[in-house]
């Protein structure tokens, strides 16, 4: 996304970081409108955590800018900045009572006290603890911890919030519980939030937008349906979602739609999306399928208007909601397993092994990638 | 064995929580409770001619160790003791600080510097400092070359060389507990204090001092105390002027032969260790 519109409040890069002689960033740019929910997603070690820390200004980028409201703020001390941060192990002032952590940034700016003694039940009461003013930190729970962190970091009315894996160290139901209530948070204060997380879950529950990262650099950045409905690189749609990822070879063919032979084996034609581009002809580019998007019929019928692959089933997996079918669709590299999602009634599918079966996808639902130069 | 075990534990039977206590408790007992019993009762004894003890219980000794006489020599001890340790901490805190979040890779190498003057013998390190510090030392030699001084000043037997052996010999004490309650303070949570807006030395103030509280007071316990006891510094850098509580100790034993007295001086000095030792813990506790 290199279009800068004027709503955008943070615009970050192309920045460029080495800790020692390790690579972490490479020219990752970024920008952030007013009021959005934006999240960077992506492995551990990928650059997500440094960028955060970067806007933040805990660390000094080796190049590139931060300009946050039309300033420039990449020399700015980061307690002059006004953005806060929620810290991923919640980084309360262990000393301090509820209220005093929640008044700590309300003070540092000279706030006056009888306006500090309004803002604390209300930060309090918009994380939903109203009353715990007077409690000390050890004898909170960690969710509880969570809800005063972010009480902190919003009391202070920054231009933007920082959440660095703010609900990594909360168990499962509280962390489906928290990803509504923060979205929800976010909604009615009408505040930029930058999120970092490794939950593609989380990511596409919550943001407006995802920036996707990969060793250092960003790999996409969409809304979470451009993600997953349009992933540009291989590693987006296996990241996100999870896809099969295969080889084709671009064959000559019609304005606005892609032919290709995939795997040396099987000629496919599929459209092109708008602003789609293909290269040239004889290059050989990754494709995605969905795992969802694979239908597989176990008698020989030929479904109309889609591709068709002919499978062997090799595996069967329960899971409970849905079953995994593991099937060798290619003859000249059959140990390439590719898998399909089939719905939960495991009675609909056949438990037999090695049986020919019929693989089918619709061909808008084949993604087309980055160039495979391997 | 087991019997007498259960009698000292009182009359409980030995079960097998206090025979797993008993290498413990043994090592207790022989050499904590036993003497410091016998030196408590020894305090009460009366001392006979030629240093003899002679078995007659009476307060004489605590009254005399009362004294307005010896009253300097506590007034200066506690002085001594409470100068080293405020010194210990204004430069024990700053190197603490330096080796927890600035040395970087040089971190170990320093500590291990640090504890040098900790594994090497005092006596070496004062008989240095003297060598320093005298009329024909070092220090004078240097100062006299460069022109500071026209006559060499006589460094040893003052305050100031008592001040300083005290100081160099126990800074390991203050500087190792700081060292360590600094350590603990989670790096984050002095980044959330920058992160709302509080600068270097707010944050400080605000967050990394009160955190590092009882690093502190531990700090300060672990030099006092043993400052309080301390006998060699005086008696090597400090001369007879400016002897301490732990020289009068010293000398009822070594020289006066007057070990009951000697026993009174070392009981109030401990009923005072183990009164102040209290109140740390409840303090700590709070």
């Amino acid at each position: 996304m290199s279009t800068v519109s004027d709503d955008a409040l943070l615009e970050v890069g192309p920045l460029n970081k080495a800790f020692g002689t390790t690579p972490v960033l490479r020219d990752v740019s970024l920008t952030v409108r007013k009021g959005e929910f934006m999240t960077l997603l992506g492995p551990s070690g990928c650059g997500k955590t440094t960028t955060l820390r970067i806007i933040a200004g805990f660390e000094a980028p080796d190049g590139g800018r931060v300009r946050l409201s039309g300033v420039d703020v990449t020399d700015t001390p980061a307690y002059e900045r006004d953005v806060h941060t929620v810290f991923q192990h919640y980084a309360l002032f262990p000393h301090l009572s509820v209220a005093d952590n929640i008044a700590f940034g309300m003070r540092m700016d000279k706030v006056p006290e009888d306006e500090i003694r309004r803002r604390v039940p209300e930060a309090l009461s918009m994380v939903k603890l109203s009353g715990f003013e007077a409690r000390r930190i050890q004898s909170l729970s960690g969710g509880q911890m969570q809800r005063v962190a972010l009480a902190r970091a919003i009391a202070g009315r920054p231009a933007v919030l920082l959440l660095d894996e703010p609900l990594g160290a909360l168990d499962l139901k509280l962390r489906k519980e928290m990803q509504l209530e923060l979205k929800n948070l976010q909604r009615r204060l009408g505040l930029a939030f930058i999120y970092v997380t490794h939950d593609q879950e989380e990511a596409m529950t919550m943001s407006d937008r995802i920036a996707v990262f990969n060793a250092g650099r960003i790999e996409q950045v969409g809304t979470p349906g451009e993600i997953y409905e349009m992933p540009k690189t291989s590693f987006v749609a296996d990241f996100i979602g999870g896809a099969n990822i295969f080889s084709a070879k671009v064959l000559p063919g019609a304005a606005g739609r892609a032919h290709l032979m995939l795997e040396d084996e099987y000629e496919l034609d599929v459209p092109l999306d708008p602003y789609e581009t293909l290269p040239e002809a004889g290059a050989r580019v990754k494709i995605a399928i969905r795992p969802e998007r694979v239908k597989v019929f176990y008698k020989d019928e030929l479904p109309f208007g889609l591709i068709r692959f002919d499978a062997i089933l090799k595996d069967t997996v329960f899971l409970g909601d849905a079953c995994q079918i593991y099937l060798q669709m290619f003859k000249k590299a059959p140990e390439r397993l590719a898998i399909a999602w089939a719905g939960g009634d495991r009675y609909a599918v056949h438990d037999d092994m090695d049986v020919p079966v019929i693989a089918a996808v619709q061909p808008e639902d084949v993604y087309i990638l980055e160039r495979d130069d391997a | 064995m087991d019997r007498a075990l259960s009698w000292l534990l009182g009359g409980r039977k030995p079960a097998a929580s206090h025979l797993l206590l008993a290498p413990a408790s043994l090592w207790l007992i022989f050499f904590l409770i036993i003497p410091a019993g016998g030196l408590v009762l020894l305090s009460f004894a009366k001392t006979g001619p030629y240093g003899a003890i002679v078995w007659e219980f009476g307060f004489q000794n605590y009254r005399r160790a009362f004294d307005t006489k010896y009253l300097p020599v506590f007034a200066r001890t506690l002085a001594f003791a409470g100068g080293t340790t405020a010194l210990c901490l204004v430069l024990g805190y700053p190197l603490a600080y330096y080796l927890t979040f600035r040395a970087g890779r040089w971190r170990n190498a320093l500590l291990v510097g640090l504890m040098v003057p900790f594994w090497s013998s005092c006596l070496v390190a004062y008989y240095s400092w003297m060598i320093v510090l005298g009329k024909e030392g070092l220090l004078n030699t240097a100062l006299i070359r460069a022109g500071f001084l026209s006559a060499p000043i006589g460094f040893l037997y003052t305050p100031f060389a008592i001040l300083l052996g005290l100081v160099y010999f126990y800074l390991p004490f203050t500087v190792l507990p700081l060292y360590a309650s600094l350590e603990k303070v989670p790096r984050s949570v002095i980044e959330a204090a920058y992160d709302l807006g509080a600068g270097r030395w707010t944050a400080f103030f605000k967050v990394t001092l009160p955190l590092s509280l009882p690093g502190v007071v531990a700090g300060c316990v672990l030099t006092f105390i043993p400052c309080l006891g301390d006998f060699l510094t005086v008696e090597i850098l400090g001369g007879p002027r400016y002897y301490l509580l732990g020289n009068l100790i010293s000398n009822q034993f070594m020289m006066a032969q007057d070990w009951p007295f000697g026993s009174a001086l070392t009981s109030i000095l401990l009923a005072g260790l183990v009164g102040g030792l209290w109140l740390y813990q409840r303090w700590e506790k709070a």
